[in-house]
């Protein structure tokens, strides 16, 4: 279960963010940023001539005392942060890949809309049950 | 209370009573359903004893009575309270609240409508949510529109101009109540012309904003029909019957008229019912719904089931009826309802496809239909561009100055669509009026001939406002900052009797009003010159025909202008052989005179209309303005 979510354009602005409401969203908002770069580094150190091959799903970026940083990144250079509480041990990087798997179906199924505009921020309902579904529960 | 069985067992539990018989009206069918689904979920039959015991508090009425009525009603003897005891306990708290005692023979009569007060909100049950109980079916058929007596605050609004369910269909002369349920809703936006008149009624989608049973009731009222008594009981038979025929308070629901103009419209945009329509192409169609984008991206989502960025023909019927229901006021649902599931819908959807074939073929000989079939494939490449709803608003008026002699039937095609409606349109009225109404999906041989007697009887006059195109789109929402006048102008185009009037020709006809003043002024001034008469008078009767024919328009016009211009120059030498000629002069005179009243009112006819388009095309243009200043707010800002 994550505590936040979120979907970055290739422009690496975000497309999507969503963080559990209890917390310090800005806070969330921040991490996810300085995770940008660490994305960027894991996908240059792949090297050009291995991009095709390159495996979608990053791993963990970095932990931090609090909470843990994975990284997904799309060929379409689209990429999709969660940061997860440290606390949760159960957590196990299976289920992280499965929760970025549907992330990204999610994503590509709203791609197909026509009416939505690749680079807008992502509105759809069903996007957000799907995230609402992968968010921690907060009691 | 013990929850019952679930699924049928309403009639089971009708039965039980002791073969008790109710007959519903309408608004009364409405209202008790929603109630029982407030108080039973979905999965289960049967309403849960607290929630149950909440409303009939709710009634107001002393607990004694409530008692009474909880035995009297069967409850107490079958242990819950399945739909069909609830329904009777309803019936009998309206009749204790009319001050009736609480017997069964009380609600044989005519009740009004139960009365609860401060009762929750509960607009979800009234919305969206897919039709709930599908093992009880209650008959319908009842003549009287009942005032809402119901005090739910907000609900009330929604529910006062309710219409009972009525199947645009089937309208049984024989049955007076009935008929009279027809003016109030009409079939979907119906781009056949022809086939709304064979259907004969007008269509009212919106008094209110909603109207929940239209879609539903339709097939409560069909089945009610098909044994064409007015008065229904609950049993068994009634529930076996097909399950197309479903009951009240679902929105969701497609209607066949609905789905024929679906169809018509996927056909207009992709004339291979088995393939699929892009993405762009279901976009710049659903834009012109004027939905706000993110309401039409929700839709797609919806609709689009398997996500493939491409509509086939369920899930654009689906997406449609979404759009048609949205406009009308309703809620978008979170997930698409079952009723509009493409599996659903392909079942049902089989059957017009094959009648689409028909259609083609019908319509082939037509030539005028081929001439709007080019006509159209020019409008929808030029569908694009904003600036061209003017010419194609231009063609929907021409069209519907010319309905608006030939009849009334009703059509409310949003303005959006007209241009695809203009050639089916055309089109369909003489396909549709040769073809027997074989397409039935209730598929009893009752009712289709009830639909096919449905054709003859003449539409009921429009109760309301302005525009007469079929579809469930509702244009007073868009255009209520329109005139009565300029609305009134929105009709459909060109009925069936008028198929010699293709919509090309009324490209034309525009064209025609600047030309007819000039011919006009010319003639006038002839006619002074008496020896000019003779060529007056062969210039004015080109001129008429012109307005007829398409090809011999240009050459007429032509004629008049010319002619004209020359009787001004020969008029002073042609002064002197005057006197020779004047008996047929005065001939001449009096048909040169009715030729220039004749003129005249066409003058004031297409001044008028002239008028009226002008106003429309700056309505068009403020609203293109409005939506490009949208759109550069819309525009994406890149952040960070």
């Amino acid at each position: 279960m994550a505590a936040c979510i979120a979907v970055i354009a290739k422009e690496n602005y975000p497309l999507y963010i969503r963080s559990v409401p209890t917390e310090n969203e800005l806070k969330f908002h921040y991490t996810v940023h300085t995770s940008l770069d660490v994305v960027d580094e894991k996908i240059s150190a792949m090297g050009k001539a291995l991009v095709d091959q390159r495996e979608l799903y990053l791993g963990l970026l970095y932990p931090t005392e609090d909470y843990k940083v994975y990284g997904y990144v799309t060929n379409s250079k689209v990429k999709f942060v969660m940061v997860v509480d440290s606390s949760n041990t159960a957590l196990r990087d299976n289920e992280i890949r499965s929760m970025f798997r549907k992330l990204h179906n999610s994503y590509t199924d709203i791609m197909c809309n026509p009416f939505y505009n690749p680079g807008d921020r992502i509105h759809s309902r069903a996007f957000d049950t799907m995230v609402n579904s992968m968010m921690m529960q907060v009691c | 209370m013990e929850q019952g069985p679930a699924g049928g067992s309403g009639a089971a539990a009708a039965a039980s009573t002791g073969g008790l018989l109710l007959s519903l009206s309408e608004t009364e069918q409405q209202r008790y359903s929603e109630l029982f689904s407030r108080c039973c979920p979905p999965p289960e039959a049967a309403a849960g004893g607290s929630s149950v015991g909440e409303l009939f508090r709710a009634s107001q009425l002393p607990p004694d009575t409530l008692h009474q009525i909880t035995e009297v009603c069967g409850a107490k003897r079958v242990g819950y309270f399945g739909p069909a005891q609830f329904y009777i306990a309803l019936k009998l708290i309206a009749a204790a609240q009319s001050g009736f005692p609480v017997r069964i023979e009380s609600i044989k009569n005519e009740l009004p409508l139960p009365r609860f007060m401060a009762l929750k909100n509960d607009t979800e049950v009234r919305y969206g949510t897919p039709a709930e109980f599908h093992g009880v079916k209650f008959q319908v058929p009842h003549a009287t529109l009942e005032k809402n007596s119901y005090k739910r605050t907000d609900e009330g609004d929604k529910q006062e101009p309710k219409s009972p369910p009525m199947s645009p269909i089937c309208s049984p002369p024989a049955s007076p109540s009935t008929y009279q349920r027809i003016p109030l809703s009409y079939g979907y936006g119906k781009a056949r012309s022809g086939l709304e008149q064979q259907l004969g009624a007008p269509y009212e989608v919106r008094h209110s904003a909603h109207q929940q049973d239209g879609p539903s009731g339709n097939y409560g009222a069909k089945s009610a029909l098909t044994c064409s008594t007015p008065n229904r009981s609950l049993s068994v038979e009634r529930e076996q019957q097909d399950s197309s025929t479903q009951y009240s308070d679902d929105p969701w629901r497609i209607t066949e008229e609905q789905r024929d103009y679906y169809i018509n419209q996927f056909r207009s945009l992709q004339p291979d019912l088995n393939a699929f329509i892009s993405g762009s192409v279901a976009k710049n169609f659903f834009t012109k719904s004027k939905l706000p984008i993110p309401e039409l991206s929700h839709i797609w989502e919806l609709s689009d089931v398997d996500c493939d960025g491409a509509l086939t023909l369920p899930e654009f019927c689906a997406a449609f009826h979404l759009v048609v229901a949205r406009k009308n006021g309703y809620q978008l649902p979170e997930t698409l309802p079952e009723t509009l599931l493409p599996e659903y819908l392909q079942a049902a959807c089989l059957k017009p496809m094959r009648d689409c074939a028909l259609f083609d073929s019908y319509s082939e000989p037509l030539p005028s239909s081929q001439q709007t079939r080019d006509f159209t494939r020019a409008e929808v490449r030029r569908s694009e561009e904003v600036p061209d709803n003017s010419a194609l608003i231009q063609d929907g008026k021409k069209d519907d100055k010319q309905a608006l002699k030939v009849s009334t039937t009703l059509k409310t095609i949003p303005k959006e669509f007209q241009h695809l409606t203009v050639k089916t349109a055309a089109q369909e009225p003489n396909a549709l009026r040769a073809r027997p109404r074989s397409r039935s999906y209730s598929s009893t041989s009752i009712e289709d001939a009830m639909k096919k007697g449905e054709e003859p009887p003449t539409p009921p006059p429009r109760p309301q406002k302005s525009h007469s195109r079929a579809s469930s789109l509702d244009l007073n929402k868009i255009f209520q900052q329109n005139t009565q006048a300029v609305r009134s102008g929105w009709l459909p185009p060109p009925p069936p009797a008028l198929p010699p009037r293709p919509s090309v020709s009324q490209t034309e006809q525009p064209s025609e009003v600047e030309l007819h003043p000039q011919m006009n002024r010319p003639p006038s001034q002839a006619e002074e010159n008496s020896s000019a008469k003779k060529e007056v008078v062969l210039a004015q009767p080109p001129s008429k025909p012109t307005r007829r024919k398409l090809r011999t328009e240009a050459q007429g016009l032509e004629t008049p202008e010319l002619s004209p211009t020359i009787n001004v120059t020969s008029s002073l030498p042609a002064v002197k052989p005057h006197l020779p000629v004047q008996k047929q002069s005065s001939k001449q005179k009096r048909a040169i005179q009715t030729a220039i009243r004749k003129n005249k009112e066409a003058n004031a006819v297409l001044a008028r209309l002239n008028s009226e388009l002008q106003q429309q095309l700056k309505e068009v243009h403020k609203e293109r303005i409005a939506l490009e200043t949208q759109l550069e707010q819309l525009r994406p800002v890149t952040v960070l």
